[in-house]
């Protein structure tokens, strides 16, 4: 356990405190106790900086279960210090937020923060392990936390359809990524992912290697919201904005591009993972942006944005995995790609962090997110709208910020493609520019949407609850810093070139980096007059042209139906599922026991049947048959016409004498069969039994007592016969493949010398095997006490009377 | 001889039985078919001490007795079922 290992599990044990500190401290708000943790992790992992520079990287260990090969490995190289700085310089930034947001007095704050810090602990968990188990352990973490935060406000019916919807969606994918991690353990016989990696040239022909890659995409496909598993995401939305700024926006929904980025060394060689990351994510990319259009409400826009972003950072993940295909390494273009993806990464953290602290705080001063309700807050927020403007250009590409340096790098890494001829791409490639693009135009509209249609324009007070006014500093704090770092990276965006994306790039594609060397990093403003500059400036013109056209285009948002989006086939799935399980149960559980007979009798004879057959196990052998006596046959006639009568008698008494004459007629098989215990027994047994019956059928109600013959069924006859021909058949195989001796001689040899009886049947069952003799005296002792129970204990009859 | 003899005796045992599990099979009444179960039951007697002899065994005389107490209890049983249409009446109540 070291000092790493307790900045992991530090959040956890802070959520255990959260109660104490919140009942124990009513005046102060419980969020300051929490906001000291994360500044302080972010100060520590500030210290891995100068470390992971050099492309090197602190492990420490320690076992956790040492006999399955799990120990909990942390890890710390540039990916996972980059992200665990996210991680905590987000997650303070946004505890600082929700200390404003989140009122002291109306909300249940433990539980809050509880979640929230179960959430940190969970990301920190994810991105710093390096064995596959704890990995898949704090991912499901994240998921349940996320779906405690989503469902915060659990008395609205939205928040528990999101939270469920979200659950639903991640643990599947959470589940199908476990049997990936799996299927790669067998492969590779370890948990490790950096020996995995090792070895990651002989996993590409191991046959597992598909289904290991497709399990593991679909777990990281959901959790970063990627076509068509996107859906979770705009419904999660109906949690407080702290948790959609820091889950939805900065670390959760990054999670997924974790996962993609940090396996991309082992399955990056395969051509499926270039076209199923790269292909999906571009896909993404261009609905999410063009999705996000059509929303009215805030967040929904934000998260349709997230979305699209995501979409393509794992894009550029996708095609920054084609470096790994190409010879020529000195002058390596397509490394480019995942370095754009890394940075680009850190852009959409900052500026959609504080977007959507930007729409919190709208939220919060007017009491609406509905776009078509806001309108000319300029004047009363400009500081918020300082924030907005900042966020969104960024977010549009716009220069001088950090989205249009990522932007640029974006369209050159998917213009490079054109140059690529592996993978069969050919023409395919050109779709990747353009949808990128497109989606980049669409982009620009909705981000021109946030910031125009919600401060500019007409000011609507009549549909406002509340008179907008400027927020509390302490809520402008953090989104003001995240806008200042949107200026930073963007005017300075080499101070990050080698501190941080350098090593998280060269952690993504190590095979492409030799020890000591590093990755040619250079972001610079100016690339020159180029194809990327001309999509740019296409972006901004086509983008600008449409969005002041926007009132007459959005009609074709229309001309898709409403039923055929991914949520109704969702829901639908949902329906359908729910009722058709319902209905298949119902098909097949009747509630009749003759239905179950059957299902158990035909399986019964069905499965036998097939062993018999498959086996060739039937055999004959008439040598060790004993020969047959004259009372023999006639007591066989004699019990076979009694059983005939209980089938065909008419009337029950009928039927229950005849069961008594074919118990007694087995009581006279033991005799001729030598075995006088045995008859004694059945004789006694039967009578008492025969008694019973009789009782039975004489307290029978009066309406039912219907004296009919029971009446014919061919199913039932086909099945009873199918079950009496099986058995025999099996009695006679067994009784041809005697292998062994029967073990008798002993006991018939020392029945009297140790046991001293001379009975051999009673002493078996008091001596040599009496401990089954003892339990059948306890079936025996229950059977009674029940019976006397049933009979005396009539607690429905007493509730009866009470309820009169 | 002694064998033949119980052979055949036995043969006409079970002929003897098989007449009585007609007459409880088609007996047209209850009180037909307990008789006939009752003739049974003695009949029982019979064949288990023909069997016990021809088995050369001591060891079912236990059965035979058995068997004739059965036979008496479960006829009366029956025939206080047909009497009373109850078999241990419970007095308690009177």
């Amino acid at each position: 356990m070291s000092l790493l290992h307790l900045a992991i599990f530090s959040p956890f044990l802070m959520a255990i405190l959260i109660p104490f500190f919140y009942k124990g401290f009513k005046s102060i708000h419980t969020g300051w106790f929490v906001l000291l943790l994360p500044i302080l992790l972010f100060i520590y992992f500030l210290k891995f900086l100068p470390v992971t520079r050099n492309n090197e990287f602190v492990q420490e260990s320690f076992d956790w279960i040492p006999s399955l090969g799990i120990s909990f490995t942390a890890y710390v190289d540039g990916l996972g210090v980059l992200f665990a700085l996210l991680i905590s310089g987000i997650g303070s930034l946004v505890v600082l937020y929700s200390i404003f947001y989140l009122s002291k007095v109306k909300e249940s704050l433990h539980n809050f923060y509880v979640y929230l810090l179960m959430f940190m602990g969970a990301m920190l968990g994810v991105v710093l392990s390096d064995n596959l188990v704890t990995l898949y352990m704090f991912w499901e973490l994240t998921s349940i936390s996320s779906f405690l935060l989503i469902a915060y406000w659990y008395d609205r019916e939205r928040s528990r359809y999101g939270a469920l919807k979200s659950m639903i969606i991640t643990v599947f994918g959470g589940l199908s990524m476990f049997g990936g991690f799996l299927l790669l353990s067998i492969m590779g016989d370890t948990f490790s992912i950096r020996e995995l990696i090792a070895q990651s040239d002989q996993l590409v022909d191991h046959p597992l290697f598909i289904g290991a890659l497709i399990l593991v995409l679909l777990g990281a496909f959901t959790k970063s919201a990627q076509f068509p598993f996107y859906i979770w995401l705009p419904d999660a939305m109906e949690a407080p904005t702290p948790v959609s700024a820091y889950l939805h926006s900065a670390t959760m929904v990054k999670a997924g591009i974790y996962l993609v980025a940090r396996l991309s060394p082992i399955f990056a060689f395969s051509s499926s993972w270039f076209w199923l990351v790269g292909g999906v994510g571009i896909f993404t990319l261009f609905w999410g942006s063009f999705n996000a259009i059509k929303q009215t409400d805030l967040k929904g826009i934000l998260a349709f944005s997230t979305v699209s972003q995501l979409g393509l950072i794992m894009s550029l993940l996708g095609v920054g995995a084609a470096a790994l295909h190409v010879d020529f390494l000195d002058d390596n273009i397509y490394t480019l790609a995942t370095i754009a993806a890394v940075f680009h990464l850190i852009n959409h953290a900052t500026f959609k962090g504080s977007l959507f602290m930007v729409v919190g705080i709208v939220d919060h001063e007017t009491g609406t997110r509905d776009i078509r309700k806001l309108g000319g807050l300029l004047s009363f927020m400009p500081v918020t709208f300082t924030i907005a403007l900042i966020g969104s250009f960024s977010m549009a590409g716009l220069p001088p910020f950090n989205g249009f340096l990522s932007k640029e790098m974006f369209f050159t890494g998917m213009v490079q493609l054109l140059e690529l001829d592996i993978f069969n791409l050919g023409t395919w490639a050109i779709l990747f520019p353009v949808l990128a693009w497109i989606g980049s135009v669409f982009t620009f509209i909705y981000s021109m949407m946030i910031v125009f249609k919600t401060f500019t324009g007409k000011f609507q007070p009549e549909k406002l609850e509340v008179t907008p006014h400027e927020a509390p500093v302490g809520m402008l704090i953090p989104p003001m810093i995240l806008a200042a770092l949107v200026i930073v990276f963007g005017l300075f965006p080499n101070i990050l070139a080698y501190s941080l994306i350098q090593p998280a790039a060269a952690a993504i594609i190590p095979s492409l980096v030799e020890t000591g060397e590093k990755l040619h990093v250079h972001i610079s403003f100016w690339h020159g007059i180029n194809l990327e500059l001309f999509m740019t400036l296409g972006v901004f013109a086509l983008g600008a042209l449409l969005y002041v056209t926007l009132n007459k285009w959005d009609k074709i948002y229309r001309l898709f139906p409403g039923k055929v989006t991914l949520n109704v086939l969702y829901d639908s799935a949902l329906y359908w599922g729910e009722k058709g399980s319902s209905n298949l149960t119902k098909s097949y559980m009747t509630g009749f026991i003759r239905t179950y007979l059957v299902y158990i009798f035909v399986f019964f004879s069905g499965i036998l049947a097939f062993t018999m057959f498959s086996k060739d196990a039937f055999k004959m052998e008439t040598s060790n048959l004993a020969s047959i006596g004259l009372y023999e046959i006639a007591l066989v006639v004699l019990i076979i016409a009694s059983i005939i009568t209980i089938l065909v008698a008419k009337s029950r008494l009928t039927a229950i004498i005849a069961l008594g004459a074919v118990g007694y007629t087995v009581s006279l098989f033991f005799v001729i069969f030598r075995a006088p215990d045995l008859a004694l027994t059945q004789l006694v047994i039967e009578t008492v039994s025969v008694a019973l019956f009789l009782l039975c059928f004489y307290h029978l109600p009066k309406l039912s007592r219907h004296e009919e013959r029971m009446s014919f069924k061919l199913g039932n006859a086909v099945i009873s016969l199918s079950v009496g021909i099986i058995v025999t058949l099996i009695a006679i195989a067994s009784h041809s493949n005697k292998l062994f001796d029967p073990i008798s001689q002993y006991y018939i040899e020392n029945t009297y010398e140790k046991a001293a009886g001379k009975n051999m049947v009673n002493v078996i069952l008091v001596d040599f095997r009496g401990f089954d003799t003892l339990f059948e005296i306890c079936v025996l002792g229950i059977a009674a006490l029940g019976i006397f129970g049933m009979i005396k204990l009539r607690l429905e009859r007493g509730r009866a009377n009470e309820n009169k | 001889m002694l064998e033949l003899v119980m052979k055949i005796s036995l043969i006409c045992l079970t002929l003897s039985m098989l007449g009585l599990v007609y007459r409880l099979i088609k007996g047209p009444t209850v009180p037909d078919r307990v008789v006939a179960l009752d003739a049974i039951g003695i009949n029982l007697v019979a064949i288990i001490a023909i069997i016990s002899m021809l088995l050369n065994t001591n060891a079912f005389l236990d059965v035979i007795l058995l068997m004739g107490i059965l036979a008496f209890i479960g006829t009366v049983a029956f025939a206080k079922f047909l009497e009373k249409g109850e078999i241990i009446e419970n007095d308690r109540n009177q």
